[in-house]
């Protein structure tokens, strides 16, 4: 371990710590928000702590970008696996959220509210209502929107 | 020699299929189905080429692209991931057979549905853990969307659910795999047991990758508390979507985390941090317990089913925390035989919606008599969950108590037996509404096809089959199983 103590160590980790932090304001944004759009902003800043592990562990000290000419000394460039790893990841979490907000946008037009208590609510009113009505998408659509107002 | 092509076209077939409906969604929407019915008989077949391949001559091996291990990303099959090669294709045909009449019948529909069993055929493939994580993600998201095919509004919720919290699990599962790269530096799974053996078993950096990865593979086995999503989403999808999800997603989830078990940490890993074993009991035992009880006090048929698996993939925990080779054929049993028979249920009970209108355990009362032969189906395919003989569930929970037998964990034994007595009392209440209360009003919702009768009656079948061929079963994983008795 380097000198310093704790803020030494901690410094010399510090795209560590900071992908920790990310992760874990992520998830308490995603559990304890109760509004729709920011639980999958919560969802996309804990991937981005954990992309940012994936690319720290690629750094290399002084390394350059990996386009390494043929005969090249490898140990001269940061590892690009990583990288494209996390390039991968990107791409399914940009589809994530695109499917997250389509879902979102029905979830809006079908209760006219974004927050998660809300929804709940009017979901279990939904299903209490069901076995007398067994509600098509219309019935319940116009029905609960009044509600959602509030 | 045949693995070079084979492999890869298992995996091509179902997601180059799975354009070809939404392309032709706009001009002939009623042509999803005839091409998803191609497509599904096409990759049928070569998952059972395949499944012929291995068992007769051993494992077979693919290199994407020709490039070797270490850089490259290699595809290979076994003894153990055969059974579920061949559960993925088999319920992919089966259930079409059911959603011809019961719908959903859009293009876009069956592009999902292709999608999500490319995806899930991917995982049973593949031999390297970062890929693994995207085809999890292909049948994630694939899932996700199915889930909201349906009318209800409370689909989207639901569906929205399913994705944030499969996606948390999808995503600790990534970093987990982050962890084990650090550790080794490699991705497939054969290097990945050199390197962790190489970085010793117990090592910070190992015991974090195997943390992350076992927590995020338990929120889509959906072991208690990490659950949530499985009866919202189940409960509001159209039946063909929860019958393929309910027989498909979980049970592959558990397959990855026995392949990751078995091929890359090893034992090695519980038998150097003894706790983490602990662990797995706990969450194994949570689990049966949990599920047991929210499955008592539920209402809805449909959440009923989604609860006692909870409870049924917590005893397949409860085989691969246990480990010994008796108790991982009963972990590989439990998962194929919960797969055809949770996926039964969920026809059997779409059919008795269809007919009678009926949707809650209350509701269910006398519906035998309008409906006999999906109560019978019911009837046995709920038995067969309990673990009555000759059924596949109790040869799944026979060979996972005689492994805790054998492994000197009695009390292990002692959680799966009282599993099967209060999964007898849920189930119990579900048959004698079904064949003893007298009949209610019943009002028909739909058409009942040949095809949904067969499919249905096809999963009791299948169940009781499989039961009586679990010896087979044992002997035909020997191969894959060698070795790894702690």
């Amino acid at each position: 371990m380097t000198g310093g103590g704790l803020p030494g160590v901690l410094w010399a980790r510090l795209p560590y710590v900071a992908a920790v932090v990310l992760v874990a304001v992520g998830l308490f944004v995603l559990i304890d928000d109760r509004n729709l759009v920011k639980k999958v902003i919560g969802l996309n800043v804990f991937q981005t702590g954990i992309f940012l592990f994936l690319v720290a562990s690629a750094v290399r000290e002084g390394g350059r970008s990996p386009t390494v000419p043929a005969g090249a000394d490898p140990t001269a460039y940061v590892n690009p696996l990583p990288q494209v790893l996390v390039l991968t990841a990107i791409v399914v979490g940009v589809s994530v959220t695109a499917v997250a907000l389509a879902l979102i946008v029905r979830v809006y037009e079908s209760y006219g509210t974004l927050r998660a208590d809300l929804v709940r609510e009017a979901v279990a009113d939904d299903e209490d209502r069901e076995p007398e009505v067994d509600a098509g998408p219309e019935d319940g659509d116009g029905e609960v929107r009044t509600g959602g107002a509030r | 020699m045949p693995g070079e092509a084979l492999l890869p076209s298992l995996v091509a077939v179902p997601l180059l299929g799975a354009t070809v409906p939404v392309l032709l969604a706009r001009r002939r929407e009623r042509l999803g189905w005839p091409v998803a019915l191609v497509v599904s008989l096409v990759h049928a077949a070569l998952a059972a080429w395949t499944a012929l391949v291995v068992l007769r001559e051993g494992p077979v091996a693919a290199e994407i692209g020709g490039i070797p291990a270490p850089f490259g990303i290699a595809l290979r099959v076994d003894a153990l991931s055969v059974p579920f090669l061949v559960l993925v294709a088999g319920s992919g045909l089966a259930v079409l057979a059911y959603t011809r009449v019961a719908g959903p019948r859009s293009g876009p529909f069956y592009g999902l549905y292709l999608l999500l069993v490319g995806g899930l055929t991917g995982v049973c493939v593949t031999a390297d853990a970062f890929n693994l994580y995207v085809f999890l993600e292909i049948s994630g998201l694939a899932s996700y969307g199915l889930v909201a095919r349906s009318d209800r509004p409370a689909a989207a919720v639901a569906a929205l659910q399913y994705l944030l919290v499969g996606t948390v699990g999808a995503s600790l599962y990534l970093f987990g795999v982050g962890y084990a790269y650090v550790a080794t530096g490699v991705l497939s799974l054969r290097g990945l047991a050199a390197g962790f053996a190489a970085a010793g078993h117990g090592s910070t950096l190992v015991v974090a990758a195997f943390v992350l990865v076992v927590v995020g593979l338990s929120v889509k086995l959906a072991l208690f508390p990490l659950h949530v999503w499985k009866p919202d989403a189940y409960a509001v999808a159209p039946t063909g979507v929860a019958a393929l999800l309910a027989a498909l997603a979980s049970t592959v989830a558990g397959y990855a985390l026995l392949r990751l078990l078995l091929s890359a940490f090893t034992y090695e890993t519980l038998r150097a941090v003894p706790a983490l074993r602990w662990g797995l009991f706990l969450a194994a035992g949570a689990s049966v317990a949990a599920g047991s009880l929210l499955a008592f006090r539920a209402t809805e048929v449909r959440r009923l089913l989604a609860y006692s698996s909870v409870t049924q993939y917590g005893l397949a925990a409860f085989g691969l925390a246990v480990g010994t080779r008796l108790a991982l054929v009963g972990a590989v049993i439990q998962l194929v035989g919960h797969a055809v028979m949770k996926g039964g249920l969920y026809l059997a009970v779409g059919v008795i919606s269809a007919r009678t209108g009926a949707e809650t355990v209350d509701g269910y009362a006398g519906v035998a008599e309008e409906a006999p032969g999906a109560g019978a189906a019911v009837a046995v395919l709920a038995l067969g969950m309990v673990g009555i003989p000759p059924t596949v569930g109790f040869a799944g929970k026979l060979y996972i108590a005689a492994g805790a037998f054998e492994a000197g964990l009695w009390p292990v034994a002692a959680v799966v037996l009282a599993s099967t007595l209060l999964s007898l009392a849920y189930f119990g209440r579900l048959i004698q509404r079904l064949y003893v209360d007298s009949p209610g009003e019943f009002a028909p919702t739909g058409p009942v096809s040949t095809g949904m009768a067969a499919t249905v009656a096809g999963a009791a079948t299948l169940a009781v089959v499989l039961g009586l061929g679990a010896a087979g079963v044992e002997s035909a994983l020997g191969p894959a199983l060698e070795g790894v008795a702690p």
